[in-house]
C-alpha cells in the first residue's frame, strides 16, 4: 500500500507524514513537486511546511508545480488526498476544496495542543474513528482561519462535509469551528490540525492522529 | 515604458486582522483620523511602451489566477506612467 | 569616484581616510599601514574596520578566553573545538552533535523583528556549515521593565522575529528563557542556539586547500543589507542623542535559508566541497579571508562576479554587505558541475568567484583592477589583541543585605506563593512559546517548560541529547567568578534532572563596555570561573560568543554570562518529566540555606538584589548529577529548584499536569519556601521506591527529604491551601495582560 508525500520548496512535516504512514503499516513515497510522476501511489499527502516562504499567498504558488497537475486529475477520478496545514492551504487554492485559509484573528502563529472533534467519518482519512469522537492534536500554524462564503458554509454544514471541527476556544477565527473540511466526493479532505505529529506519545501530545494514515490503509487493502 | 498596478484587498465581509491592528495602533500614537483601516496589496508590474486593451486583458486573467485569490479577494487594475 | 586601486595607493600614500568613521583607532590604523607596507585601499579599510572590530575579532576578550584552552581538559568527546564555526562532540553510536550560541544584541533593538530573525539565521547557518542538519534551537532572551512602553515596542516584535525566521525553517523551538531587569531597558538580549547532528564522518571545516580548487558563493544575492552593521552597531554603545543607525540592519529571508539547508545537505552527502564558511558579520570580508587563512593562504577573487540584488553597491559595500543566506564553498573543479546542478534543483543563486592559489595574500580584483592585496591572516585572526584595564568595582563596597518578608502563617504562605507566581519574571511564558513551533521535526521528547530540552537523534535506538541554557546575572553582579560557575552548574543540573549526562559547554557572555575597567573585572572573573569549573568537572568549553558593548551611557547590563550545557540521554523514553500524578510521594534532594541574595522574592520587593552570591559547591553538584542519573528509574517526575525557589518549582509541576499536592516544610520555613540555594531537586516517587532513595543519598553524601505527597486540587503548604485554578489565574495570562 503506497502512499505518497510530495515535497515543496519549504515543505516542512513531509518527513513526519512519511514517517507516519510506515509506522502504521504503509509504504511511504517521497514525491517531488518538480515532476509530474505519482510514481504509482494509491494516495497522496500534502504535508505541513510554509512551501514557497508562504509567499504571495500560503499554497498560492506550490498549487501550479507539474506534481499538482497529476493530483489535480487524479482526484477528479476519486484518488484520495490529503492536506495538512500548508497542504490544506494548497488544496484551497488548487480549488480542489472551497473556501480560504487567512491570518489568525488575533495575528500570533500559535502553537498548541489542541482538541477536534471528528464529525464525519465518510472519508478514506477518518473511517477509522468514530463520529463525535474527540482527539488531541498539534496545530501550528500563523494563517489557519478557515473562511468561505455563506452559501459554501451552508453546502459544507448541511452535506456533512465538515470534517474535523475545534472543541472549546475558537484558536484562530475559523467559521463555525472549522478544523478541517472534504470535497463533494470525499476523498480529499483538508485539515490545519497535525495528525502526522500525534502518532507517538514520546513526541506527541497522543497517538490519537495515528489514526488518519490507519484509516487509509485499511481502505486500501479492502478495495 | 508604463507600470501596470494591480491593487488587491480582502472581501468586505473577510475578517481582516491585520487592517484591525493598525486601527487600533493609530489612536495609540495619537492619530484620530480613522473610522476603519483595511490592509491590501500592491503588485506594481513593468512594461515596455504602452500597455495595448490585450495586454490589460492579460494581466486581469493573471490577477484572477494568481495575484488574488477570487474566494476572499477583489482586485482592481490600473495603468500608471 | 575613481577607484580606489592598490596602484592607486601606492601612488596616493597621504590621502585622508576615514578610519575613525569605521571604528579603527588611531594605532589600529596605523598597524594595518605597517602590515601592508602603505596605506590601505578603501576596499581594505573596509575590510579591516569591519574584521577588527570587536564583534569580529574578540580584541577585548582574546587573551581572557585562552583559558578554556589552556585549561581545557583532554575530552575524548571533543571532535571539534574553538576556533571553528561550531564545537562538535561524540554522542555515541557514530553521531556527532554540533552546537553553539550566539548573540544578535544590538540590531534586535533597533529592528527587533529582523535583529532577531537574522540572529537565528545566523546561528543555524553556522551549525549548517559544520556539515550538520540543523535539528533544534533554544533562545534566551532578557529584556528591561516589563511595564516600560519600550519593552513593549522590542519584546513583541523579537518573539515575533525568532518564530517567523524558525518555524519557516522547520526547526523546533525546545527552550530559552525570559527574563527581565531594569538594567536590559535600552539593551535587550536576544541569544540564539542552535544544535545539529550528522555522522562523524559529515563533519566540515572552513578551510581553503588545493590551489586551483574554485571559490564558489551560493545562495542569495548581495544586497545593502547591514553595511558596517558589525563596526558600527555592535562595538559601540547607544547614546541617547545620536539618530538610530537604522540601515545596517540586515533583513532575513527563512525560505531562502531553508532552501539553502537542503541544498547543502545535499552537496554534503555527495561530497562536493573541500572547505565551508557561510557569511555572516561581515559578510564576504570575512568568509574569505577566513576560509584563506585557515588554507594555504592564497585566494583570488573576482568582486564583480558577486551576483548583486542592487547594482549600485561600491566594492566596499559588496565586502561589507551582510545580506543574509549566503554561503562561501571550495569545490574541486572536477565536482563543480554536480555542485551546480543541485544548486539548479534547489533554485539557489551559485556563483564561481574565485580560486585558493599558490600564493600567500588574498588578492581581490574589481573588473580585472587590484583593490585588495592583504594576508588574509592579519585580517582574520591577527587582529589586535587588547589587555584593557580591569578594577574590582566600587559597588561591591556598598551593598546591602537583603530585608524581606518571611511568611510564616498560611495566610501568609499563601499569599507569599500567589505574588511570586504572578512576578513577570516567574509568569507562565505560554504567550511567548505558543508563537513558536516545538513538534517539526517530530523528534521533540522535551521542551518548555521543561528544564531541558530534549531531541531523539535516532528512532531505532532512542538516542538523544538534552540542552539547557542559564544564566543568573544577579548572583555574576554579586560575585563573577562564583556566577559563572554557578550558572554551568544550574544548566548542568537541568539536563540532569530530564535524565542526561552533562558533555560539553558552549556560551553567550553578555557584558557592558570593556572600556570600563569595572567591566572588564567582571568579564575576566566570569571566564576565569567558568574555565575554572570546566576544568574541574572535565567538560570542554566547544565555542561561544562574546557580546560587549550592551550599555546605554554609562549604564551597562548585569554581567550576563549564558552558559548552556548539551548532554547525551541514553534513551530519551526513559526521560524524566515535571509533572506529577496522584498517589507519588514528594522528596527535596538537598539543603536550603537563608541566603535570599539574588532571589526572586528579594526582587519583588523593591527590586533587591542582596549582598553576597552562593559559593558554588562543585564537587556536591557533582554527586547530585550522578545521583540524578542513577536515580532515573525511581524518579517519576522531577524538577529542578532555581528562580523563585521551592515554590515555584512545586508550583511549577502542580500545574504540569493538574494534580495537587499537600507539603510540610520543617525549620526555616520561608527559606525553604523562597531561597534560591543551588544544588536542591524535587523528585516525586512511588512510596515503594523509599528504600532507593534513601540509599542513594548515602551513596552519593547528598541528604534528601520527604516533604509530602501528591494528588487532589490543592497545593497545600503548611496549611496555606491553594487551589490549582487560584495558582493558575495568578500565573498565566501575565504575559497576554502585559504584550498581547
Amino acid at each position: 500500500m503506497r502512499i505518497g508525500v510530495v515535497t515543496f520548496p519549504g515543505s516542512l512535516d513531509d518527513r513526519s507524514a512519511l514517517r507516519a504512514i510506515e509506522l502504521a503499516g504503509g509504504v511511504a513515497v517521497p514525491l517531488f513537486h518538480g515532476t509530474n510522476d505519482l510514481k504509482e501511489v494509491q494516495a497522496v499527502i500534502l504535508p505541513g511546511g510554509f512551501s514557497y516562504g508562504d509567499y504571495l499567498r500560503c499554497g498560492a504558488i506550490s498549487r501550479f508545480s507539474p506534481i499538482m497537475e497529476s493530483i489535480i486529475l487524479a482526484a477528479e477520478h476519486g484518488f484520495p488526498v490529503l492536506g495538512i496545514c500548508n497542504g490544506f492551504q494548497i488544496l484551497c487554492e488548487s480549488h480542489l476544496l472551497p473556501g480560504a485559509l487567512t491570518r489568525n484573528a488575533d495575528l500570533h502563529f500559535i502553537c498548541a495542543d489542541q482538541k477536534v472533534s471528528i464529525e464525519s467519518t465518510n472519508t478514506p482519512w477518518t473511517r477509522g474513528y468514530t463520529k463525535g469522537q474527540e482527539i488531541v492534536i498539534p496545530i501550528k500554524n500563523g494563517e489557519g482561519s478557515f473562511q468561505c462564503s455563506d452559501e459554501t458554509l451552508k453546502e459544507l454544514e448541511d452535506e456533512g462535509r465538515v470534517v474535523l471541527r475545534y472543541v472549546g476556544k475558537n484558536p484562530n477565527g475559523s467559521r463555525n469551528l472549522i478544523a478541517g473540511i472534504s470535497n463533494k466526493r470525499g476523498n480529499v479532505v483538508g485539515v490545519m490540525p497535525h495528525p502526522e505529529q500525534a502518532i507517538e506519545n514520546l513526541t506527541g501530545p497522543s497517538e490519537d492522529g495515528l489514526m488518519f494514515f490507519s484509516s487509509i490503509l485499511k481502505e486500501m487493502v479492502s478495495k | 515604458m508604463a507600470i501596470i498596478v494591480v491593487e488587491v484587498m480582502l472581501k468586505p465581509e473577510i475578517l481582516d486582522p491585520q487592517g484591525q491592528a493598525v486601527a487600533s495602533a493609530l489612536p495609540r500614537l495619537g492619530f484620530t483620523f480613522a473610522n476603519s483601516v483595511r490592509q491590501g496589496k500592491r503588485f506594481e508590474i513593468e512594461v515596455a511602451g504602452d500597455p495595448t486593451a490585450e495586454q490589460i486583458a492579460e494581466v486581469e486573467k493573471a490577477a484572477h489566477t494568481l495575484l488574488s485569490n477570487p474566494v476572499i479577494e477583489n482586485f482592481v487594475v490600473k495603468v500608471e506612467k | 569616484m575613481a577607484l580606489d586601486t592598490v596602484k592607486h595607493a601606492e601612488e596616493n600614500p597621504n590621502t585622508t581616510q576615514p578610519y575613525k568613521e569605521l571604528g579603527l583607532k588611531d594605532d589600529e590604523y596605523e598597524s594595518i599601514k605597517k602590515i601592508l607596507g602603505r596605506r590601505p585601499t578603501s576596499s581594505e579599510l573596509a575590510m579591516y574596520s569591519v574584521m577588527w572590530s570587536e564583534h569580529c575579532s574578540y580584541k577585548s576578550s582574546k587573551i581572557h578566553l585562552k583559558q578554556f584552552g589552556d585549561k581545557a581538559v583532554k575530552s575524548e568527546a571533543l571532535l571539534v573545538g574553538i576556533g571553528e564555526n561550531a564545537g562538535v562532540v561524540d554522542v555515541g553510536q557514530g553521531y556527532a552533535v554540533t552546537f553553539k550560541i550566539e548573540s544578535h544584541n544590538h540590531p534586535s533593538y533597533i529592528e527587533p523583528y529582523q535583529g532577531a530573525a537574522t540572529g537565528v539565521g545566523g546561528i543555524v547557518r553556522d551549525i549548517l556549515t559544520m556539515g550538520a542538519r540543523p535539528i533544534a534551537v533554544m533562545d534566551p532572551l532578557r529584556f528591561g521593565d516589563p511595564e516600560n512602553p519600550d519593552t513593549r515596542r522590542v519584546l513583541p516584535g523579537i518573539v515575533s522575529g525568532i518564530g517567523g525566521y524558525g518555524n519557516c525553517l522547520g526547526l523546533p523551538n525546545i527552550g530559552g528563557e525570559i527574563v527581565f531587569d531594569d538594567s536590559y531597558q535600552g539593551n535587550p538580549l536576544v541569544n540564539a542556539l542552535c544544535i545539529g547532528v550528522m555522522k562523524h564522518s559529515d563533519i566540515k571545516l572552513a578551510t581553503a586547500h588545493g590551489a586551483g580548487n574554485l571559490v564558489v558563493l551560493f545562495g542569495a544575492k548581495t544586497g545593502g543589507d547591514g553595511i558596517g552593521g558589525v563596526s558600527v552597531l555592535a562595538s559601540e554603545t547607544f547614546s541617547e542623542s545620536k539618530p538610530t543607525k537604522r540601515p545596517a540592519v540586515q533583513v532575513g529571508d527563512p525560505f531562502a535559508e531553508k532552501v539553502l539547508i537542503e541544498c547543502s545537505l545535499e552537496i554534503f552527502k555527495e561530497d562536493l566541497v573541500v572547505g565551508i564558511q557561510d557569511l555572516g558579520g561581515a559578510g564576504l570580508s570575512c568568509a574569505t579571508s577566513e576560509l584563506a587563512s585557515a588554507g594555504s593562504g592564497g585566494m583570488d577573487i573576482r568582486l564583480e562576479t558577486v551576483p548583486l540584488r542592487d547594482p549600485s553597491l561600491s566594492p566596499e559595500e559588496i565586502l561589507m554587505s551582510e545580506s543574509q543566506e549566503r554561503m562561501c564553498a571550495i569545490v574541486e573543479p572536477a565536482k563543480l558541475k554536480r555542485f551546480m546542478q543541485i544548486c539548479k534543483k534547489w533554485d539557489v543563486t551559485a556563483t564561481v568567484i574565485g580560486e585558493v592559489t599558490t600564493g600567500t595574500r588574498l588578492n581581490i580584483t574589481f573588473n580585472g583592477e587590484l583593490i585588495v592585496d592583504v594576508p588574509p591572516r592579519t585580517v582574520a585572526h591577527d587582529g589586535p589583541v587588547y589587555n584593557r584595564p580591569i578594577s574590582k568595582p566600587k559597588y561591591l563596597d556598598s551593598l546591602k543585605p537583603v530585608s524581606v518578608p518571611l511568611p510564616a502563617t498560611p495566610d501568609e504562605i499563601k499569599a507569599a506563593v500567589l505574588k511570586l507566581m504572578a512576578a513577570p519574571n516567574i509568569a507562565d511564558k505560554s504567550w511567548v512559546t505558543n508563537q513558536y513551533d516545538r513538534y517539526v521535526q517530530g523528534n521533540t521528547v522535551l521542551s518548555q517548560p521543561e528544564d531541558s530540552g530534549v531531541i531523539r537523534i535516532d528512532t531505532a535506538t532512542n538516542l538523544g541529547v538534552a540542552i539547557s541554557t542559564d544564566a543568573n546575572a544577579r548572583w555574576s553582579y554579586l560575585n563573577p567568578y562564583e556566577g559563572a560557575k554557578l550558572a554551568l552548574l544550574e544548566s548542568c543540573r537541568n539536563i540532569a534532572t530530564n535524565g542526561a549526562k552533562p558533555l560539553a559547554v558552549t556560551n553567550c557572555l553578555n557584558f557592558g563596555s570593556p572600556e570600563d575597567p569595572e567591566v572588564m573585572w567582571q568579564f575576566s572573573e566570569t571566564v576565569r570561573g567558568l574555565a575554572d569549573a570546566c576544568l574541574e568537572l572535565g567538560l570542554p568549553v566547544t565555542g561561544g560568543n562574546v557580546s560587549f558593548y550592551n550599555q546605554t551611557g554609562t549604564v551597562a547590563i548585569l554581567p550576563t554570562p549564558v552558559i548552556g550545557v548539551l548532554g547525551v540521554v541514553q534513551d530519551v523514553t526513559k526521560r524524566t518529566p515535571m509533572g506529577i500524578k496522584p498517589n507519588q510521594v514528594i522528596y527535596v534532594i538537598g539543603n536550603v540555606d537563608d541566603n535570599f541574595s539574588g532571589s526572586e522574592w528579594a526582587y519583588i520587593h523593591g527590586k533587591q538584589i542582596g549582598d553576597h552570591s552562593p559559593v558554588a559547591n562543585l564537587d556536591m553538584e557533582e554527586r547530585l548529577v550522578k545521583l540524578l542519573l542513577e536515580g532515573q528509574p525511581i524518579f517519576e517526575a522531577a524538577h529542578d529548584i532555581s528562580n523563585g525557589g521551592f515554590a515555584a518549582s512545586i508550583s511549577e509541576m502542580v500545574m504540569r499536569t493538574n494534580v495537587g499536592a499537600t507539603i510540610n516544610l520543617e525549620g526555616k520555613v520561608a527559606a525553604e519556601l523562597l531561597a534560591e540555594t543551588p544544588g536542591r531537586v524535587i523528585v516525586a516517587i512511588n512510596e515503594a521506591s523509599t528504600n532507593e532513595i534513601v540509599a542513594l543519598a548515602g551513596k552519593y553524601q547528598i541528604p534528601v527529604r520527604c516533604v509530602g505527597t501528591t494528588g487532589g486540587n490543592y497545593l497545600t503548604i503548611n496549611g496555606a491551601a491553594i487551589s490549582i485554578d487560584e495558582l493558575r489565574d495568578a500565573n498565566t495570562g501575565v504575559f497576554e495582560a502585559l504584550f498581547g
